[in-house]
């Protein structure tokens, strides 16, 4: 199994559920998160002072999948979040040791 | 707060008016909204570990000021007394009944109308020292304020003391209420000192909308605080309306072009100033002065307010939520420029000012503006220490890092995901 931990464009979280549920992958945890990589901020005015907002709002999509689907899952997730531009995102790949199912109690392989 | 005369009341023998008194009723509402408005406009602008300190240091004038102010300082502000400071023969509301002996309304209403001033007056400093003030200081603070430096001022302009014999002209309170408030600020300020981090580190507001919504319910309710100021359902108080809607809207515009002259684009804090900052101003002069010149006013008001505002930003001087630049230069710049716009022919019962045949009366709002600014500042610094001696001003500086809401009130204002306290059934 893999932990797929995508950091995508805000608007862009639909487009990758899409392209995961195609895969029929249905599972996942989504958090928001702030960051940058080479992306470039923006300067916001609050009361007379200049701030620098370089930690932008991202979105992170959080999938486990079974080794077999992991290279279709990321090749769909990679080409739904992308727009071309500076700040698109990244993917990384974990692996994980066990996963459980809480409702049944029963270990998934 | 003048209806026929600066600081002076309309014949004693009136009878009651049934009109007057509902407005004043509605008035008196209007502006104890005002100081929950006040709450949320600076709770939105601090972070959010400190939102309910700093909304909590707004709701508790409402109970502490306003009963101070029936049990002892009404009567310092308006019973007899000298020229400095009235008497105790209101004490405990002795001898304010039902009858409507002050004017047209009963004089328990106008005794209640002046509480909710006081009460939004004190509150009105807790700007300048969210984020770091102790509650407990804040609190005996803005009591022993209210006795004795919001009494007497009150008495000097509007309780027939020695700047309404001066001839000052004070509308609603730009000198009472807002050049009081933003000297005890400043002081405020400076003798607590500044939050951890200032100026380096980013102090941000929490919740715009809060601002917004809190600027939104300021401009509501001071209708009731410049109209209402009438004492009358009369042609005055319809002048006063109009005039708080106008001023304002003044403000703003030029405040939006400040704005973009400075960095391209009109912000919404911004904005939320800007109506803050012109209906401060307007309030000395809501009933003396024609709509057109209120526009004037208005607009003239945004520039001493945001070149004031510039200046904090630069300063090592923490007035965290800018109630000098609002409260302080707006109420004075209101204050002077009544001296400038007043018109007799508009209302009979106030002076005329510089465009209408009387200069002198600039000098008068100056001296008026000084006077309190002196005893206001004078006094705020000596009680401050007094209180230091006594209680620790500031909250620790792992109080203060963790947060006040947490400190000073063991509360979270946002507990989004259910399960992160546990209940103490031991």
């Amino acid at each position: 199994m893999k932990l797929i931990k995508a950091i995508v464009r805000p608007n862009k979280v639909d487009d990758v559920k899409d392209a995961l549920a195609a895969l029929s992958i249905f599972g996942m945890t989504v958090t928001e998160v702030r960051g940058h990589g080479k992306q470039k901020g923006h300067t916001a005015i609050y009361r007379g002072k200049e701030y620098n907002v370089s930690l932008l709002p991202k979105m992170e999509i959080d999938v486990v999948v079974s080794d077999s689907i992991a290279d279709d899952a990321i090749k769909g997730i990679v080409e739904a979040a992308r727009t071309g531009e500076i700040g698109d995102g990244r993917v990384f790949v974990i692996p994980v040791l066990e996963s459980y199912r809480i409702r049944t109690g029963e270990k998934e392989s | 707060m003048c209806g026929a005369g600066a600081g002076g009341f309309t014949d004693g023998g009136r009878a009651m008016s049934g009109a007057d008194t509902a407005w004043i009723l509605m008035s008196t509402a209007l502006v104890l909204l005002m100081t929950p408005g006040l709450a949320f406009f600076y709770g939105g602008l601090v972070r959010s570990k400190n939102v309910l300190n700093t909304l909590m240091m707004s709701f508790i004038s409402l109970g502490f000021v306003g009963v101070l102010w029936a049990v002892l300082g009404y009567s310092l502000a308006f019973s007899g007394g000298n020229s400095f400071v009235g008497g105790f023969s209101n004490a405990l509301l002795a001898g304010v009944g039902l009858e409507a002996t002050l004017g047209s309304i009963p004089d328990l209403l106008f005794m209640a109308f002046q509480g909710t001033f006081c009460i939004i007056t004190a509150a009105l400093i807790s700007g300048a020292i969210v984020e770091r003030m102790r509650f407990s200081a804040y609190l005996t603070f803005i009591c022993l304020w209210a006795i004795v430096v919001y009494a007497p001022v009150t008495h000097w302009v509007w309780g027939g003391g020695w700047l309404s014999e001066l001839g000052a002209l004070d509308f609603a309170g730009g000198t009472v209420v807002h050049v009081n408030a933003g000297v005890a600020a400043l002081v405020a300020a400076f003798v607590v000192g500044k939050r951890q981090g200032y100026p380096s580190s980013s102090l941000l507001p929490h919740n715009v909308p809060f601002v917004l919504l809190g600027a939104a319910l300021l401009w509501f309710g001071w209708f009731g605080f410049n109209a209402g100021s009438a004492l009358a359902a009369d042609e005055i108080a319809s002048l006063a309306f109009v005039t708080t809607m106008l001023a304002p809207g003044a403000t703003l515009i030029v405040w939006c072009f400040l704005d973009m002259i400075r960095s391209g684009r009109p912000t919404a804090v911004g904005s939320a100033t800007a109506i803050v900052v012109g209906l401060v101003a307007v309030t000395p002069a809501a009933g003396f002065i024609s709509p057109m010149s209120a526009v004037l006013l208005g607009g003239i008001a945004a520039l001493p307010c945001y070149f004031a505002l510039m200046l904090r930003a630069k300063s090592s001087l923490d007035d965290s939520l800018d109630v000098v630049a609002a409260h302080g230069v707006g109420g004075a710049t209101g204050a002077i420029l009544t001296g400038v716009f007043a018109d007799m022919a508009i209302n009979g019962g106030s002076g005329s000012g510089l465009l209408f045949g009387n200069p002198g009366q600039v000098v008068t709002q100056v001296t008026a503006v000084a006077a309190v600014i002196a005893y206001s500042g004078g006094m705020s610094f000596i009680l401050l220490k007094l209180i230091g001696v006594v209680i620790p001003l500031r909250a620790s500086e792992e109080e203060e890092a963790t947060g006040l809401d947490i400190t000073q009130h063991g509360e979270e204002a946002y507990l989004h995901v259910g399960g992160t306290l546990t209940p103490n059934n031991g």
